[in-house]
């Protein structure tokens, strides 16, 4: 169960990402961990799926009859994941209308642990700093190095974080590109622990290429991150897609895992910000408005 | 040209990707879905390799599996002057052989762990991570009395050979499964010195050398 000085009843109200629901064998227990309690999650034949909390009858990758659980959490599948809530759900999954566009190419890249708190990896996803030194030659390259001023609001709702106009060269921007060009990013930040990337397309100039990051706390210092793409890609298969953003990822673990400390420190004096992290610094004080205390180092009161 | 079939993310992959680059080989990489699509375990793949592990190459139709039997055979037939594979002295050859070993002992720990923190492997991760800081205390001592020879390399010889190769991946990534270098100073240096090899490449989550001693 969950340490009672680890709750935080906002995050334990929202709901989570746990898997792609094509990568769940049917019939068969999946073991995983949310916020810190051990859960296990299945799908029947039909595609319904379950998630219930762990007990030592269930062993991963034995048949589960599903109709005999005593106790299941609620359950959704939304953009090709199973989604839980441990608490009560204070509200509906964001909406990302792109999804359902019907040329669209819809796929898990990867579901990938990472030694790191869940705000920490939002805030490194919504870093353009990082590019050239990183992802050298594929998101950028050096002397392209400069972060050009873009905007940042929050909704009037406060529900979301938006930051548009942001330009940066990509020597090569996906798989599809046939080369560099100055790509223009907007980031939406619908979820303390989700964001939306979407990126010019190199096939069509009016369109976006849109990347999501579905992050499920396994505790507060180690997550599963759930690439969703939905692209605009006629030509490439399935693997290379996905290949490219294991890639970037990948590039990005290391330096994910060397954060410190873990836990993203809320208090504005810990970390010294310069313009290019415009979007972090919303972030955190978002983060801090809202109350958030998981996977934080929350600001002194 | 040689097919690899390869999965970016694989240290055992980027070994053979690593020696092909620092030999000039010309490859042609055939991407396997090894996660999430599990690709190495369906049935096209179990006939090139029935053990469901990458990499395997195929060089003009002659197919062969397993990371450390390709280092051998590529460094045998690209590297005229055989220094990689050093087939020309027992005792150097015994040595690489010896440390071609001590690289699948790795791979079965600290490459497991990686597996296990990274892709959800069903391992018992605190046996991975001892195993594996076994090895690395036992290669660290290695290293610091090599060095205290003037031995650059795991092997004797001025030279490094396939057993630098085969070892390193899974070494420099061991961070990813949860085992810290922190302690094993003599290691850190040898990767260093295998990132300042001519035609080293990197892959995801291994970094190139930092800017090395000055030379005036």
């Amino acid at each position: 169960m969950q340490n009672q000085n680890e709750k935080d009843p906002i995050i334990e109200n929202l709901w989570h990402a746990l898997g792609a629901l094509k990568e769940i064998d049917a019939g068969q227990v999946n073991k995983t961990q949310l916020l810190g309690q051990p859960l296990c999650y299945g799908k029947d034949a039909n595609d319904v799926a379950f998630v219930w909390p762990a007990s030592e009858r269930h062993k991963t990758h034995t048949p589960v009859n599903f109709e005999a659980l005593n106790r299941c959490l609620p359950v959704q599948v939304r953009y090709g994941y199973v989604w839980t809530c441990l608490g009560t759900p204070s509200e509906e999954i964001f909406d990302i209308p792109e999804y359902v566009e019907p040329d669209r190419r819809n796929l898990n890249a990867a579901s990938m642990g990472v030694h790191v708190s869940a705000p920490r990896a939002i805030e490194n996803f919504l870093d353009m700093g990082h590019f050239p030194y990183v992802h050298t030659d594929i998101l950028g390259v050096e002397p392209h190095t400069e972060v050009k001023d873009y905007d940042v609001t929050v909704s009037a709702d406060a529900c979301e974080i938006l930051a548009t106009r942001c330009l940066f060269y990509q020597p090569m921007a996906s798989q599809a590109s046939a080369g560099g060009a100055d790509v223009e990013y907007v980031y939406r930040v619908p979820h303390p622990y989700c964001s939306i990337l979407y990126k010019s397309s190199p096939l069509d100039a009016a369109r976006q290429d849109v990347i999501c990051i579905f992050i499920q706390p396994l505790d507060q210092e180690h997550i599963r991150a759930h690439m969703l793409l939905s692209v605009l890609d006629v030509d490439n298969p399935d693997i290379s897609i996905r290949a490219f953003q294991q890639t970037i990822f990948g590039q990005d673990k290391p330096i994910l895992e060397n954060q410190f400390p873990k836990r993203l420190p809320l208090d504005p004096r810990v970390e010294t910000p310069i313009r290019a992290d415009k979007s972090a610094i919303t972030y955190r004080r978002w983060l801090r408005q809202k109350g958030i205390t998981y996977g934080v180092i929350p600001a002194a009161a | 040209m040689i097919k690899l079939y390869d999965y970016e993310l694989s240290g055992n992959c980027f070994k053979l990707r690593l020696l092909m680059a620092i030999l000039g080989v010309k490859y042609e990489p055939v991407a396997v879905d090894f996660y999430p699509g599990l690709e190495h375990k369906s049935p096209w793949f179990l006939q090139l390799n029935p053990l469901g592990q990458l990499p395997v190459i195929d060089d003009d139709g002659y197919i062969l599996r397993d990371a450390q039997a390709i280092l051998i055979y590529l460094a045998s037939k690209y590297d005229p002057s055989a220094k990689w594979y050093p087939t020309g002295s027992p005792n150097l050859l015994g040595e690489v052989c010896q440390w071609m070993a001590f690289a699948d002992a790795i791979t079965s720990t600290a490459s497991a762990a990686r597996l296990h923190d990274g892709l959800f492997y069903d391992f018992d991760i605190e046996a991975c991570r001892t195993g594996a800081h076994r090895l690395f205390r036992i290669l660290d001592e290695h290293l610091w009395f090599g060095e205290d020879q003037g031995n650059d390399w795991l092997c004797s010889g001025s030279h490094p050979t396939v057993a630098d190769l085969a070892c390193f991946p899974y070494v420099v990534l061991s961070e990813e499964g949860g085992i810290s270098r922190q302690d094993y100073p003599a290691i850190r240096r040898w990767t260093d010195r295998v990132k300042r090899i001519p035609g080293f490449r990197v892959m995801p989550g291994i970094f190139p050398a930092g800017p090395g001693p000055k030379t005036t």
